[in-house]
């Protein structure tokens, strides 16, 4: 006997990811699942943003990482609350790895929430983790073709970061023909140009992440 | 590439369905499967036939609907199978394009008895 399913194979997951967007939205936290190659800048565009938004909202971050606490420490050390979830060897974050954080986090003293996924651009893209929104970070020396061959995530970014824009001199990135390929598959997203050491950027990417935190309060007020 | 996870959702989901059906056995699992998802059809074979022993799904065939990647093109409606390297509309040259196939991951029907 055929039984018809038709039912998505990560259902379980997406059904998780449905709760933690409730606690998160009711609790009014806004996340942001923070997704890119390993090294693109991650942690070091958390930090540049927690500096910028001290004085204005209060960030905690989940980190993913495959076996290391090392980018949890440093957060911790520059004053951040951050909690690491090792994912054993996994490729990417899952919404129950998140719910257990979530667990561990003082929710109601959280503004923003940072889940720095698994470093890894094709696995965490099926996996919603319950977050507000998604950003895809890029950096200038993995050059200007990866939506071509990651099309998934990029095209399901709300905003897309590209990250050590003081290697432009040095590195074979053409801005104008990535952002004409990127926003030719996702015409919604925001695009940043930003730099981590020198700060360049920084600025308009926190204008659109407290933007982000007072949508998401208008609509759970 | 995380084939194992989404093998135990996927076990997870189909003794679930069969038990829901009152089945005692599952023998046939009809997957469809995007191009895009990068998952290997064979690595999700291999760790079913792993995770099923002892299980009412032991044995179960598992067939893949592979789904190629499919784009539209917003100019002029022209549907194509993007490349690695051109995401370009073959027939007007524009970039503004729609992925429209090649993201599916899901179970289509089970065989039981
Ligand atoms: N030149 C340059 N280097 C940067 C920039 N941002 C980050 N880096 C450096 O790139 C390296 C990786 O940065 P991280 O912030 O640790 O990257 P990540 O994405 O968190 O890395 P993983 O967590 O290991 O995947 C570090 O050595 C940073 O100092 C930038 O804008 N320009
Ligand atoms: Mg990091
Ligand atoms: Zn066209």
């Amino acid at each position: 006997m055929e039984i018809k399913v038709l039912k998505d194979i990560l259902n379980a997951n997406s059904q998780i990811a449905e709760q933690n967007r409730k606690l998160l939205t009711g609790k009014r936290i806004m996340a942001i699942n923070l997704m890119s190659s390993p090294g693109s800048g991650k942690t070091t565009l958390i930090m540049r943003t927690v500096e910028k938004l001290e004085d204005k909202a209060r960030i905690a971050v989940i980190e993913g990482d495959v076996s290391s606490s090392i980018d949890a420490e440093k957060l911790s050390q520059a004053g951040v609350t951050a909690i690491q979830i090792n994912t054993g060897g996994g490729c990417h974050l899952d919404a129950s790895m998140v719910n257990s954080a979530l667990a561990n986090l003082p929710l109601d003293d959280i503004d923003i929430l940072f889940i720095e996924n698994v470093g890894n651009l094709i696995c965490p893209g099926g996996f919603d983790l319950g977050e507000y929104v998604r950003v895809v970070i890029l950096s200038t020396p993995e050059g200007d073709d990866k939506p071509h061959k990651y099309p998934l995530l990029f095209s399901q970014a709300h905003a897309l970061v590209v990250n050590k824009t003081d290697l432009l001199p040095h590195v074979a990135f053409d801005m104008e023909a990535f952002a004409r390929v990127f926003q030719g598959l996702n015409q919604q997203a925001a695009l940043f140009q930003v730099s981590g050491v020198t700060g360049e950027g920084i600025e308009e990417w926190a204008k659109w992440v407290t933007a982000n935190l007072q949508k998401l309060r208008a609509q759970n007020s | 590439m995380h084939e194992m996870s989404v093998t135990m959702s996927l076990m997870d989901l189909v003794l679930d369905e069969a038990a829901k059906a009152g089945a005692s056995k599952i023998v046939g699992v009809n997957i469809v499967l995007g191009e895009m998802t990068g998952i290997i059809d064979h690595y999700v074979q291999a760790n079913f036939e792993l995770l099923s022993q002892n299980t009412p799904a032991e044995g179960a065939a598992l067939t893949f609907k592979n789904i190629p990647r499919q784009a539209r093109c917003r100019g002029c409606a022209h549907v194509f199978r993007p490349t690695d390297l051109a995401w370009s509309c073959p027939r007007c040259q524009s970039l503004e394009i729609e992925i429209t196939g090649g993201n599916e991951l899901y179970v289509e029907s089970i065989e039981v008895e």
